[in-house]
């Protein structure tokens, strides 16, 4: 049991007449979710009170939880609410789930990013559902005359063993609504944990499968028309001349103008990042009209200026350059080959590397390297805007939406409290959509045209418009003395347009002599995070790397980096190292334990490999068949350590899919870009892992602890990678350095 | 004005003759649960059923229909098929946006194959992209659908 003070984001817990309901918003609740969830029981309330501005409960019992945070497909929709319900001693079947409209003063942290929702929603999530309980139980030791403290919860009843008395928490919905919030709260004991550690489905699950409206593409309102807009066709070039006659005059076509996204003295955030800012708009009744009028333009296009800009990442400033000039996937290898070659900027040094190196008996060198890729996201960008003279009503997919309404109310020159973000369901983020350019294209859109409107991508804008995963090179040395004991490391590591080196993860913190050193390349091609922002690849360089040196020592791949993290653990070097090692062996102990290591069948070809990121633990062992000449994935094993596990079988269904995704990426996935033009603009020409090419079966294991939650939705994908390359060899006697293994000429299916 | 009959339902509506059935779907008979994910036809999101057959319905023009029954995943839903119990009983979806056109690609696939194999499945469904990877839930939602196949027979048209 737990004594918190209710500080932390008080004003989420001063009751609210307004909020919890979504009143706030009115008219404007056409995605709010207020439908059952599948065990639902009772039918809809004829009142609702607000206990605060997470839930409020009504006269029969009924309970309307708000999720607070954007939901991408990681289910913080059904999980972040199942920890509110837990704390207030809800019975699951009689809570029914709302999306909360974005507001900055209630909640804390709305964005979908990090994996960090449920990590840091925690403490706030559980305040919220234990004072709400309190609250209750105040009202019925008013009410029943009898001590707050002999009162007991369970399951939506509150009772007193000693007067006999029980109600359900809608009968004290009523009084518990006006009974002042309380100063501290006790959160529950970990062991009397109901709901929280056990599955249950995806709220949204029905509407998904029955196909009812939910995502941003969905979204109608009525008068609405649909926005296409045109970006130059190579990154470094810019609008010159439009000529628009034919498509105005076309079917369905309301107009055809000019947009500038961002005004040239506004200082964007990096959320803001977009190569194209001045884009022709198409505004049509139909999706197909405005598609079709589009490529009826006939525009100029002309080379972009070299463009410094002043950025800001949560408070820190950046500064980024786009230089001008088209670029080239070709050219881009060779750059990043060439700086390998010489040393980078020194991030960590520990001991004596070049004097380890010189007098090692054994030096293993390789080098790594990975494509651009594009998020993909199966439903394309999109957003709704209804921008008056007074207000602007934004609806749509979009992971920041606290940064995106601050950059859309400076360009509209709108107050910041007269524009509304509803935060739709996503089809997918990925950290595409961290990136909100679209939603202030079609605020500005509407109001320019006075009118509600719909932009939508096209695949084509979505992956030539992208906010791409940025290229990556990296150059790794290990040296070995005469016990084949690993005595020095050395990482030299860089990309386009930034480093993903982080120096004081392992095996930092475990060789005596560590040099970690990077680089980075400019470019014009706009990047992003990409689900595990730079672990996505450098997991897979690492452990393919560790593979190779432990196969050179004559030590079992797992045993080799389970020497290392026993001695990352007892005798550490330097101060910074930024992992657990105890918890790092933890999960390749058990993975090693489920996947049975050592007693593998002839046939499969097995990789290991194991990476923290993000906060949680993963290791993983994959199993490979070769049928007639091509790898097939049979099986993978999956361990994690991400703490509590909140809702064991979403958890899981996120792991999964992790694995498909990195397996998918490391071996088929790539953006080429040839004089600054995206290669491949749609899935017949990028490949996409698909149904054929997924693993037979994927286990996954949760390490049991007490530990706070911690993220899920990136740290199963980056080591996937490396335990692909390490079967491949197994499988093919060949080492595999270069995404995608498979290489350019994968074949796509359609 | 074209006429078109839609989860068996007939409608008129006042379109282009190219305007392929996707865009008649959602943008002009409001029914939006089948989905937008390529306009190539390669990616599955947009798959319906005409006269029983799973297409792409953002490549097929709306004048080509005819008096072809087209049976969106609205149209699954109004008989909340036996497909649709086993999505959700294994909780299948994670973002969701590619699962209606799954679910009508696997309606299509249990049709013509009542048990069909892992491989039967991949072969099927590969025309079928989930970016979040659901691919191993998805082939084991279709052999629980496949065991069920009483309760799929008894179901009305589909």
């Amino acid at each position: 049991m737990t004594i918190v003070k209710t500080t932390f984001g008080r004003r989420s817990f001063i009751r609210s007449t307004t909020l919890a309901g979504g009143g706030m918003m009115l008219g404007f609740s056409w995605l709010a979710s207020c439908k059952p969830t599948p065990e639902q029981v009772l039918n809809m309330p004829k009142e609702w009170f607000n206990i605060n501005a997470y839930l409020k409960i009504g006269e029969n019992g009924l309970i309307t939880i708000m999720s607070p945070n954007p939901e991408i497909g990681q289910n913080v929709k059904t999980s972040m609410p199942m920890i509110v319900a837990e704390e207030l001693d809800a019975d699951w079947k009689n809570v029914i789930v709302e999306q909360a409209p974005l507001n900055t003063d209630l909640f804390t942290r709305q964005l979908a990013g990090g994996s960090q929702s449920i990590r840091q929603g925690w403490e706030s999530l559980r305040m919220a559902g234990a004072s709400a309980r309190q609250m209750l139980k105040e009202a019925a030791a008013q009410q029943w005359q009898v001590p707050v403290e002999e009162i007991t919860t369970d399951n939506g009843m509150l009772s007193h063993q000693g007067s006999g008395n029980s109600a359900g928490f809608g009968e004290m919905a009523s009084a518990a609504s006006k009974i002042p919030v309380p100063e501290e709260v006790t959160l529950k004991s970990l062991k009397d944990f109901k709901i929280i550690r056990t599955s249950r489905k995806n709220v949204d699950g029905p509407k998904i499968v029955t196909g009812q409206p939910l995502y941003g593409l969905d979204y109608h309102r009525e008068g609405m028309l649909i926005a296409m807009i045109a970006h130059p066709p190579a990154f470094g070039m810019k609008l010159k001349t439009v000529d628009d006659s034919v498509a105005k005059s076309m079917p369905g076509i309301k107009d055809v103008f000019t947009i500038k996204t961002f005004n040239d003295d506004y200082k964007r955030s990096a959320f803001d990042n977009s190569a194209f800012t001045d884009l022709v708009v198409v505004v049509g009744n139909t999706t197909w009209e405005a598609m079709n009028a589009k490529k009826a333009l006939k525009i100029e296009w002309e080379m972009a200026p070299d463009i410094h800009l002043d950025m800001d990442l949560f408070g820190r400033q950046m500064s980024v350059h786009f230089p001008a000039g088209l670029e080239n996937t070709d050219t881009h290898k060779a750059q990043m080959a060439e700086l390998n070659k010489k040393p980078g900027k020194t991030v960590r040094k520990d001991g004596d590397p070049i004097k380890a190196f010189k007098n090692a008996s054994k030096i293993i060198e390789r080098s790594y390297s990975c494509p651009f890729l594009a998020h993909n996201c199966m439903e394309p960008m999109n957003f709704f805007a209804d921008v008056t003279e007074d207000k602007a009503e934004l609806a749509g997919p979009v992971q920041t939406p606290e940064f995106m309404e601050k950059s859309a109310a400076e360009r509209l020159g709108l107050p910041l409290e007269k524009v509304d973000i509803q935060m739709t369901r996503m089809g997918g983020g990925f950290g595409r959509r961290l990136y909100g350019h679209f939603l202030t294209e079609a605020a500005v859109i509407s109001q320019k045209i006075k009118a509600p409107v719909k932009l939508v991508y096209t695949r084509e804008d979505d992956m030539t418009h992208g906010t791409y995963r940025p290229a990556y090179n990296a150059l790794y040395r290990a040296a070995l003395d005469e016990n084949n004991n690993l005595v020095a490391f050395h990482v030299r590591t860089g990309g386009i347009p930034e480093s993903p080196l982080s120096a004081n993860r392992f095996p930092a913190g475990a060789v005596d002599h560590y040099l970690a050193e990077d680089w980075t390349i400019d470019s014009n091609i706009t990047t992003g995070a990409f689900r595990a922002p730079r672990s996505n690849f450098i997991a897979g360089a690492e452990q393919s790397f560790l593979d190779e040196v432990a196969e050179e020592a004559g030590k079992d791949p797992i045993e080799f980096r389970l020497e290392l993290l026993a001695r990352a653990k007892s005798n550490p070097v330097g101060e910074r190292n930024d992992y657990e090692a105890e918890r790092y062996a933890g999960v390749l102990e058990l993975v090693k334990e489920k996947s049975n290591w050592g007693k593998e069948q002839a046939n499969l070809s097995r990789g290991v490999s194991a990476y923290f990121c993000h906060n949680s633990y993963v290791a993983q062992v994959l199993d490979m068949v070769m049928v007639n000449g091509a790898p097939v994935v049979e099986k993978v094993y999956c361990a994690i350590d991400c703490g509590i596990v909140v809702n064991p079988d979403a958890a899981t269904n996120l792991a999964e899919g992790g694995v498909v995704d990195g397996i998918g990426h490391a071996m088929y996935s790539e953006l080429t870009i040839k004089d600054g033009v995206p290669e491949q603009n749609n899935f017949d020409k990028y490949k996409l892992i698909r149904h054929s090419e997924a693993p037979k079966s994927i286990e996954v294991h949760f390490v049991k602890n007490d530990v706070d939650p911690t993220g899920l939705g990136e740290p199963p994908f980056p080591p996937i990678m490396g335990a692909v390359a390490n079967a491949l060899y197994k499988a093919t006697g060949k080492r595999f350095y270069d995404q995608p293994f498979m290489g350019s000429s994968s074949k796509v299916l359609g | 004005m074209i006429n078109i009959k839609v989860n068996d339902k007939d409608y008129s509506v006042d379109v282009s003759p190219d305007m392929p059935i996707l865009w008649v779907l959602r943008d002009v008979l409001g029914l939006t649960g089948t989905k937008f994910g390529c306009g190539l036809g390669v990616c599955g999101s947009c798959t319906v059923l005409l006269d029983g057959k799973a297409i792409r319905s953002c490549i097929t023009p709306v004048s080509l229909v005819k008096d072809q029954n087209v049976i969106s995943i609205e149209g699954v839903a109004g008989e909340h098929s036996t497909i649709q119990k086993a999505w959700e009983e294994l909780n299948v979806p994670q973002c969701g946006f590619c699962q209606p056109g799954q679910v009508v690609s696997a309606l299509a696939l249990l049709k013509e194959n009542p048990d069909p194999s892992d491989k039967d499945i991949d072969t099927a469904m590969s025309g079928n992209i989930c970016r979040c990877g659901t691919y191993v839930r998805i082939r084991k939602a279709i052999h629980l659908a496949a065991s069920m196949k009483n309760e799929l027979h008894n179901t009305k048209g589909v």
